[in-house]
């Protein structure tokens, strides 16, 4: 065949349609703009009874809610499709991808489906996160102990 | 004004990470474990926090304040208790968004099952 | 009699395919070929008929084209000899369990999405043969099923990109029988090679299996001494909007241009109105297509000869997490009447 791995390449991001990019970041815009406008409304309305850290807790866990809510009937998914970034980077993303498995793993058993694999996808989140923030913590340490 | 601005810095985030999207092959997980980590530095820069004063939960509320939380969680905590802070502050500081995740995640698994998308 | 040329086995005196299914979901039934399927759900869960997850209902799918190939047919269950079937789920089991209930004698197949002509072709090679007079050939594959192994949670939020193809719920079954009966001859098989051009986007199938498309069609050509407009029509499998345009661009290089290519990806749906990115894919996509639209035709002398040349792509998600390529693979099986030279 006149065919090579290179040329093919080629040919191939020649032939696949580009992302609709300028749609895509409309719609990533505004709905991952009014998640947090939502949050910010929460935020407040927290405000009026706790301290700014429990107050941001409390909103955290409010959208968390909120998305799991949105992902049982479908909802969470099917805004997704056309919202891109603006559901899958707020807070109600990464609760979605741990409902999400939650269910769909439930015929696996309580233990071996639900619970093995609730955070498959939030789980790299968790762990990356947490050592990063170690990693930061032991270097704070380390330049108070210098300093 | 704060609510303008929650909303135009939080959209503004999700369109870095839909650009992310479009331009790269990076995959959405891979994204989100990205933007928590840059939270971290960000934050551990002293970036992120002047930002979170300014637009509140448009800057908490993506997954970029996630990792400023851990940041600071784990800064409190090496404040308070030293060399300890460093494995206790930061998922003291987010246990409640990965507990209420997991609760309602379980809660979620009870009442519902996944469904055709058809 | 079967004759040998390269890889291609050319039946002189060819087996028939007497009888054929096509069952299929919602989508599948929103589509331009629900009229040619045997069973269409609205329910693709069939909870209605105690099924408890997505992979009893994708067997229970697959138990239905069978029972309507069978019932077609006019034969039992008992009278089949051999059973070829195979799936997109992990060890096959939609069609394990299709023949738990079913009880004939079963080799299971998996060719991915190229399963259809696969199991065709080795059903056609077996009556052709008279190793077994009544052989059926059978695959499926189901949305949901595929989407929670491949991919994400069904309710997991995420966007496809526009390269990206619907997985089909939909199962196709063909009864096949000697020489000399009433049905669509199959007139000759072509088992393909593996073929690997370093794709690794699992958001683009399509691009990944046209080598192998291409690959098995020109050694068919050549083997044959035949060309393109010797045929009614030349289905490829489910190369989808992306890699047809590709196949179309690299058949034209090689001097053998298809103007009479349709594919089978981009016929089950509407692509451009029902939301399926670069169209369909999935065992159960060519298989619907071949018994829900290539048949019939072939059945009325709408179409005389064709070729339907399904591909698969053969990775897992084991080796593509290990940053392997994509390696796939085409079968052609000629169809049709008219007297070869």
């Amino acid at each position: 065949m006149k065919l090579n791995p290179k040329d093919y390449a080629h040919m191939v991001s020649r032939a696949s349609p580009p992302s609709p990019v300028m749609r895509d970041c409309l719609w990533a815009f505004f709905v991952g703009g009014g998640i947090c406008l939502l949050g910010e409304v929460l935020r407040r309305f927290f405000l009026a009874w706790y301290d700014p850290a429990m107050a941001g807790t409390l909103t955290s866990i409010a959208l968390i809610g909120l998305s799991a809510v949105c992902t049982v009937p479908g909802w969470y998914q099917k805004l997704a499709a056309k919202a891109g970034a603006g559901t899958l980077v707020p807070i109600t993303g990464f609760a979605n991808s741990v409902v999400s498995p939650a269910m769909e793993f439930k015929a696996e058993g309580w233990v071996t489906g639900v619970g093995a694999r609730i955070f498959g996808i939030a789980g790299p989140v968790i762990a990356y996160g947490t050592a990063a923030s170690a990693v930061w913590g032991l270097l704070y340490w380390l330049v108070g102990k210098v300093g | 004004m704060n609510y303008l601005w929650a909303f135009v810095v939080g959209g503004a985030i999700c369109v870095v990470g839909q650009l992310l999207i479009d331009y790269t092959s990076l995959t959405p997980a891979r994204i989100l474990t990205g933007y928590v980590v840059m939270g971290v530095i960000l934050s551990a820069a002293g970036v992120y926090k002047p930002l979170a004063d300014f637009a509140g939960a448009g800057a908490s509320v993506p997954l970029l304040g996630f990792g400023h939380l851990l940041a600071q969680g784990v800064r409190q905590a090496v404040d308070q208790c030293g060399l300890p802070g460093v494995f206790t502050g930061g998922l003291t500081a987010a246990a409640g968004g990965i507990a209420a995740s997991l609760l309602f995640a379980l809660l979620a698994a009870l009442v519902g099952k996944s469904k055709d998308q058809n | 009699m079967v004759l040998r040329r390269r890889d291609t086995l050319l039946f002189e005196t060819p087996p028939v395919i007497a009888a054929w299914a096509a069952a299929g979901g919602k989508k599948e039934s929103e589509g331009p070929l629900a009229s040619g399927f045997a069973c269409l759900t609205q329910q693709a869960d069939f909870s209605g008929e105690g099924c408890k997850n997505w992979e009893q209902a994708e067997s229970l799918l697959q138990r239905k084209a069978a029972d309507a190939c069978l019932r077609k047919a006019g034969i039992s269950k008992k009278e089949i000899d051999l059973a070829f079937a195979g799936d997109l789920q992990a060890q096959c089991t939609a069609s394990n369990y299709t023949m738990r209930g079913l009880g004939m004698p079963f080799a299971g197949v998996y060719g991915a999405c190229s399963t259809m002509a696969e199991t065709l072709g080795l059903a056609a090679c077996f009556a052709a043969t008279g190793m077994a007079r009544q052989v059926l050939a059978m695959t499926s594959s189901h949305f949901c099923a595929a989407e929670r192994q491949f991919r994400t949670p069904l309710e997991y939020g995420a966007k496809r990109t526009p390269t990206a193809q619907w997985t089909a719920t939909a199962a196709g079954a063909c009864l096949l029988r000697g020489p000399g009966q009433q049905g669509v001859p199959v007139r000759s098989v072509t088992f393909g090679r593996v073929q690997d051009y370093q794709v690794r986007d699992i958001n683009n199938m399509g691009a990944a299996m046209m080598p192998a498309a291409a690959a098995t069609l020109l050694r068919y050509f050549t083997a044959t001494h035949t060309a393109p407009t010797d045929f009614d029509a030349i289905f490829t499998g489910d190369l989808g909007e992306v890699g047809s345009a590709l196949l179309r661009e690299q058949m034209e290089k090689e001097g053998v241009p298809l103007p009479n290519h349709r594919d089978c990806g981009c016929l089950l749906y509407d692509t451009a109105a029902q939301n399926v990115q670069a169209g369909g894919s999935g065992a159960g996509c060519s298989a619907a297509v071949l018994c829900a639209h290539i048949l019939p035709k072939l059945q009325t002398g709408a179409y005389r000869r064709v070729l339907f040349a399904a591909t698969g792509a053969l990775m897992s998600q084991t080796t593509f997490l290990q940053g392997e390529s994509i390696p796939s693979i085409a079968h052609c099986v000629e169809l049709g009447g008219g007297d070869r030279q």
